[in-house]
């Protein structure tokens, strides 16, 4: 017995083919810009006024900058992307595409298509839409110069039907110059100056033809495999999973005779654990399918704990079904028993779409006795984590589930071995989870296709700090990080220039700039000093101070260490007040020796990966910015005031 | 069983699977350095110390908690080892007081020792303790929070072994702190005084609460008219405190050394285990042969088991023995019939026990256990690590001390009073006479009762006594830590069990693993104790309390009989539940 998925969508799925539709990004971040208010003033007017046009509810595309983020498509627009849309903008929206059938001037995010979904225009007649953004600075931009010259030109050249000439938002390019966007040609120009506008005009938007010398061609740096439906799909809606393919891979592996292809596919796609150590999942299946035991568990590791870190809030928020999918097959696999979703409590609206994403999968059979006629039973439940960051390190979570004080045991006993209750548990992290679904429907070798060396496939950054543009991308492994921060996040905000990129959280190193042409991937960000961890990745500029990132970090860990073992305990908290020391100009020369020594003991003798990964940021930044801690030491009191007055001041302060 | 060949530096072993890197060390006498890892409890791995190369490994995994495997290259000590250790070792002394001389472990203190080893001679790195107050609050046991090292061995061994759950790491990170669960004083927690958190701590984060002054002073008072006890188990462990191997019997030393402190009676525990035993078996027959009270009666001289049954077994306070613990019933007769045969004016009698054992000093201020309100049967305790300190405070060399003999007349024992300080002792010593009195006065064949001996958890046994000709099944069960306390109890609860007699003593191994007893304690050690234990009742020529010809006077001259009107006011207690929410 399978889900009848066509009957399904078919009863509920009201937007199989809507006409028109605003989807409103509603993520925590989404909500926090004012996303919630927007969705139900649109709802309201919507109703009142009985417009011919859906209000929906959607996740988190990523593009936290922008948000409140909207998709709209309307009888006689093509679909677009819009950001800033603030509340007060609901009824300006709704008008102008409704009414006026406009585009809003300054709002709509270009070159944006994450879906698979084609730009129909329902009447058959091209509305030619020409966007225009000056993508090198915010100041003084040449945008207007160039969208006035193409307006003068289009006035005097084309009569009938002419395109219109709008201001972008956003290019999801920088540092391009001015870029023209001509969606219904699918054309891209960068650097436009003056003299172009003529050949654009009649070359392109006359003829059809692309003006060759203009044309940026580079492929999106990104890839959505685990994001795929974040920020397209209803999260809280099973069909609007159902039909985009989801569950179709579990249904796959629930009624295959072996477990063995599922682990044969993850094998060749390479994946290994998302959430930091960088394992590979198929090996982890693996042993704890061959643990003989009657009783075995999955576990949904949700305890994102990361400074900046939102991967996994970000999926559990717009696409909890593929979590649960992820899980699912996880658990058929290794012939689990119980699964259990350890959410970490700061994160109530994933709770909230987690706990209504199992209810629904419940009602469809999908959980629960005699899954789809298989015979097989499985059970899904969530725990909350109450806000210790070490509860994500495997075994103080096994523990906390348990109901016992949140402390990390040794390991030998694995959990693949003993886990949960003493019994074998998988543990994964959201995103390896996520992504599973994906892998299996794409097949392992696509998957294993994309990516760099040992590590494959893409990864989910969270990419925030002095960044221009704070949000949530998916890369190929192998990206570089100058890629990441410069082509896909703009760089820095402000003047001052990039300075250093910090990966893997208080766990991660901190790079520096000169590095940054190193691809992303688990052994190069171990070489520099860092490690790929979760996905945080933190861009600091000129005026951030490395003793004070490193004291920053360090400080972190020492707040959510357990306790239990005395090299992370004490080893942390005297590290710390030795950093404080010489941030204060109290240093003195023996004093790095001593952190260098402390950062030893840490690394090899702390009992789990919280101990042996806090010093990294203390060591990296030691490794490429020593001086700063020198010119400390060497300064004294009078250098510390100064620096922090500076800093305070907003001035860039290089250190030689 | 699966054996596993490795190598530890170099050397080759062979050991059982499932060994631990640590423990296999040992067979090749390598010692790897830690603190927290315990012989008696599972590894917790909190200190960092024990740390270790293996070949083809990029980790150093901590030598307590790993298995050994096959072909495992294992290297011990090597200089970047030991400087990790070293910094781990500094770490730790960075967050402890420097105040070794006034500590009650100054001597026996294993971090103080470690840091001697690694010849640790300066603050490397500044020192920060938190100013704890201590926790006096129980008479019995005293917690210097500031001392703590957050090993959490007390933790293991008040949860996991004695299933008390009075103490629990609170906080976290640097403010991690060992303390009584819910953050409240030791005497409002479940706490039931064993003390097998101050001997199992390897710093003086949990010492017994010392009363050697107390003693001093009524020693100098020549108002005063001291008299002593020794219990069972502390003649055989006393020894370690002094540099001799475990279960060295020195009875006769202890009599010297006490009466060169002072003492003007030296008694002996020993005699007064022998009178329990008249009146528990009594109690027993009575019971049993007579259907008078309920079944199983269960043995009430381990205070610690006492008060854990006033807490959470109370149900069973009709099956307790109400017959009163050695320690007491000692203190009760040299206040009353040693008075009297001696005409001292009992309020002049000052009595001090020398225990393995801190609940006795909460034992000992039971109400119900004066039998002249306000005045105590017993003034002072002392577990054997203060006698040691004692006798080291008057300059006594004891190792070369003469052997002396015990005070008439509440000194004489038999083999049976000294396998009390066993688990299964006091059942053996009670059957002893149980079966004598039940089969017309004829012995248990061969004297011994193995079945009760040994250091399981619980132990179950039966035996026939013949009564008017008939064989009677008595069936026993003996069970030593408050964990098995509970299974047991549990078990007989649940009506899965049908015994007559039950034996319960709180500490592992019994009275001779007391709290109270020398450091360090493991297996081997408690055995050790346990075979001097047996020895000295072996070479006994009387066995059964009932054949103590001084306890038989006692009851001829003095006391009347077992269970009589006399025994039952001076001899015997009662219990009051004390029900805590679980």
């Amino acid at each position: 017995m399978k889900i009848d998925r066509q009957q399904l969508i078919e009863r509920t799925y009201a937007r199989k083919s809507p006409a028109a539709y605003i989807r409103v990004g509603l993520d925590t971040g989404g909500i926090a810009a004012g996303a919630l208010l927007l969705y139900e003033r649109l709802k309201k007017i919507v109703a009142e006024k009985h417009l011919p046009i859906e209000v929906e509810r959607v996740g988190s595309l990523g593009l936290s900058y922008l948000d409140p983020v909207v998709e709209i498509q309307s009888a006689t627009l093509p679909r677009l992307f819009y950001g800033h849309i603030q509340p007060e903008l609901a009824e300006e929206l709704l008008t102008a595409h409704l009414d006026r059938h406009e585009v809003l001037d300054r709002h709509v995010i270009a070159r944006f298509d994450p879906g698979e979904e084609s730009t129909p225009v329902p009447n058959g007649k091209t509305p030619q839409l020409v966007f225009v953004l000056d993508t090198d600075t915010d100041e003084n931009d040449k945008t207007d110069f160039i969208l006035f010259s193409l307006r003068e030109e289009i006035k005097r050249s084309i009569a009938a039907n002419p395109p219109s000439v709008i201001r972008a938002l956003d290019m999801r390019l920088y540092n391009k110059g001015v870029v023209v966007w001509i969606p219904h040609l699918g054309i891209t120009y960068t650097h436009v100056l003056a003299p172009d506008v003529t050949r654009i005009v009649h070359q392109t938007l006359i003829k059809g033809e692309v003006v060759e010398d203009l044309r940026f061609k580079a492929p999106d740096k990104q890839q959505r495999v685990v994001l795929r439906n974040c920020g397209l799909i209803d999260p809280e809606r099973i069909e609007d999973y159902l039909a985009v393919d989801g569950y179709q891979a579990f249904e796959k592996v629930l009624f295959a005779p072996s477990s063995d292809p599922v682990i044969d596919e993850l094998k060749a796609s390479g994946l290994r654990g998302r959430g930091g150590a960088g394992f590979p999942t198929w090996l982890k299946w693996k042993i704890t399918r061959d643990v003989p035991s009657d009783i075995k568990y999955v576990v949904c590791n949700g305890d994102e704990g990361d400074p900046g870190a939102f991967m996994d809030r970000s999926v559990l928020e717009s696409d909890p079904h593929s979590v649960i999918e992820g899980l699912l097959i996880a658990a058929r696999c290794i012939g689990a028993t119980t699964g259990y979703f350890y959410i970490r409590a700061e994160y109530p609206l994933a709770i909230k779409r987690m706990q209504n994403a199992l209810d629904q999968a419940k009602e469809l059979g999908l959980i629960g006795k005699n899954i789809l006629g298989s015979g097989w039973d499985f059970d899904m439940k969530i725990r909350l984590g109450a806000g210790a960051f070490v509860c994500g390190e495997e075994t103080a979570l096994i523990a906390s589930i348990e109901g016992k004080r949140g402390s990390p045991s040794p390991r030998p006993p694995y959990p693949s071995v003993s886990g949960l209750w003493g019994k074998p548990t998988a543990i994964n992290n959201v995103e390896t989870l996520a992504g599973i679904p994906a892998i299996l429907q794409m097949g392992g070798a696509s998957y294993g296709a994309i990516g760099h060396e040992q590590s494959r496939g893409t990864k989910v950054f969270a990419v925030t700090g002095k960044v221009r543009n704070a949000q949530l991308i998916e890369v190929p492994m192998g990206t570089t990080l100058r890629d990441i921060v410069y082509e896909i996040c703009g760089g820095c905000q402000g003047k001052a220039a990039v300075k250093a990129v910090q990966t893997g959280g208080p766990s991660g190193g901190v790079i520096p700039e000169a590095k940054l042409d190193s691809p992303v991937s688990y052994e190069s960000l171990r070489d520099l000093g860092s490690i790929m961890g979760s996905g945080g990745m933190l861009v600091m500029d000129e005026n951030d101070c490395m003793v004070d990132i490193a004291k920053f970090y360090l400080k972190f860990c020492v707040d959510e260490s357990c306790g239990k073992c005395a090299p992370c305990r004490v080893g942390g908290y005297q590290m710390l007040q030795l950093l404080d020391k010489i941030a204060r100009g109290m240093g003195e020369a023996s004093d790095v020796p001593l952190i260098r020594s402390i950062c030893i003991s840490m690394q090899n003798a702390s009992l789990c990966g919280l101990g042996q990964t806090a010093p990294n940021p203390v060591l990296s930044t030691l490794r490429y910015f020593e001086s700063e801690y020198q010119a400390y030491i060497e300064g004294g009191r009078s250098y510390a005031r100064k620096m922090k007055k500076l800093r305070e001041g907003g001035e860039v302060v290089r250190i030689p | 069983m699966n054996t596993i060949q490795a190598k530890i530096n170099g050397m080759p072993v062979t050991v059982p699977a499932g060994t631990t890197i640590l423990e296999a060390a040992r067979s090749v006498q390598v010692k790897i350095p830690t603190l927290c890892k315990h012989e008696d409890l599972l590894p917790t791995a909190a200190c960092g110390l024990c740390i270790v190369n293996i070949k083809g490994s990029p980790k150093k995994p901590r030598a307590c908690s790993t298995p050994i495997e096959n072909g495992m290259e294992i290297t011990t000590h090597d200089e970047a080892l030991t400087e990790i250790r070293r910094t781990v070792l500094e770490l730790i002394l960075s967050n402890h007081p420097n105040s070794c001389q006034t500590c009650g472990r100054n001597g026996s203190c294993e971090l103080q020792t470690l840091a001697g080893d690694f010849g640790i001679r300066r603050d490397a790195i500044p020192r920060f303790v938190r100013d704890l107050p201590e926790d006096h609050s129980n008479g019995s046991i005293v917690l210097d929070f500031a001392k703590c090292i957050k090993c959490g061995r007390c933790i293991q061994v008040c949860q996991e072994v004695q299933n008390v759950w009075a103490l629990s790491f609170l906080q976290r990170g640097i403010n991690t702190r060992m303390a009584p669960a819910g953050d409240i004083t030791l005497a409002e927690s479940p706490c039931i005084k064993c003390g097998q958190c101050a001997a199992h701590c390897p710093t003086g984060a949990i010492v017994e609460n010392d009363e050697n002054h107390k003693v001093w002073e009524a020693l100098k008072n020549p108002e005063l008219h001291c008299t002593v006890q020794v219990a069972p188990s502390v003649r055989v462990a006393l020894g370690e405190e002094f540099g001799l191997p475990p279960g060295t019997n020195l009875t006769g030393k202890i009599y010297t050394a006490l009466r060169r402190l002072g003492f003007q009676a030296v008694f002996d525990t020993n005699f007064s285990a022998d009178l329990t035993i008249m009146e528990e078996a009594s109690e027993f027959v009575e019971r049993f042969a007579n259907g008078k009270g309920k079944l199983p009666l269960i043995t009430s001289c381990c205070p610690s088991w006492t008060d854990f049954m006033e807490k959470y077994h109370y149900d069973f306070i009709d099956n307790f023995s109400t017959a009163k613990s050695p320690q007491q019933m000692l203190g009760v007769l040299a206040k009353t019939y040693y008075a009297e045969k001696r005409k001292i004016d009992p309020s002049r009698i000052y009595q001090v026990s020398i225990m393995p054992c801190t609940a006795k000093k909460a034992e000992r201020v039971r109400p119900q256990l004066q039998s002249n309100p306000g005045i105590p049967d017993v003034d002072a305790v002392l577990t054997t690590r203060e006698l040691a300190r004692m006798i080291k405070n008057a300059g006594i060399d004891f190792k070369h001390l003469p052997e002396e003999e015990y005070d008439s007349p509440l000194g004489a024992s038999t083999g049976a009073a000294v396998i009390f300080g066993v688990t299964g002792g006091v059942m053996e010593a009670a059957l002893r006479t149980v079966y004598a009195v039940l089969n017309d006065g004829k012995d248990l064949p061969g004297v011994t009762f193995m079945p009760v001996r040994g250091m399981e958890g619980i132990k179950e046994a039966s035996v026939d006594v013949p009564i008017n000709g008939q064989n009677v099944t008595v069936k026993l069960a003996v069970a030593h830590t408050l964990k098995n306390a509970k299974i047991l109890m549990d078990k007989v609860r649940a009506g899965e069990a049908d015994y007559h007699f039950i034996e319960i003593m709180a500490c592992p191994g019994g009275c001779i693993g007391g709290g109270g007893q020398p450091q360090p304690v493991n297996a081997d050690v408690r055995a050790a104790r346990t075979a001097a234990v047996y020895k000295v009742d072996e070479v006994m020529t009387i066995r059964q309390s009932h054949k103590n010809p001084d306890v038989i006077a006692l009851y001829e001259n003095w006391l009347g009989k077992p269970l009589g009107e006399k025994s039952h006011h001076l001899l015997h207690t009662h219990y009051k539940a004390q029900p805590r929410e679980v």
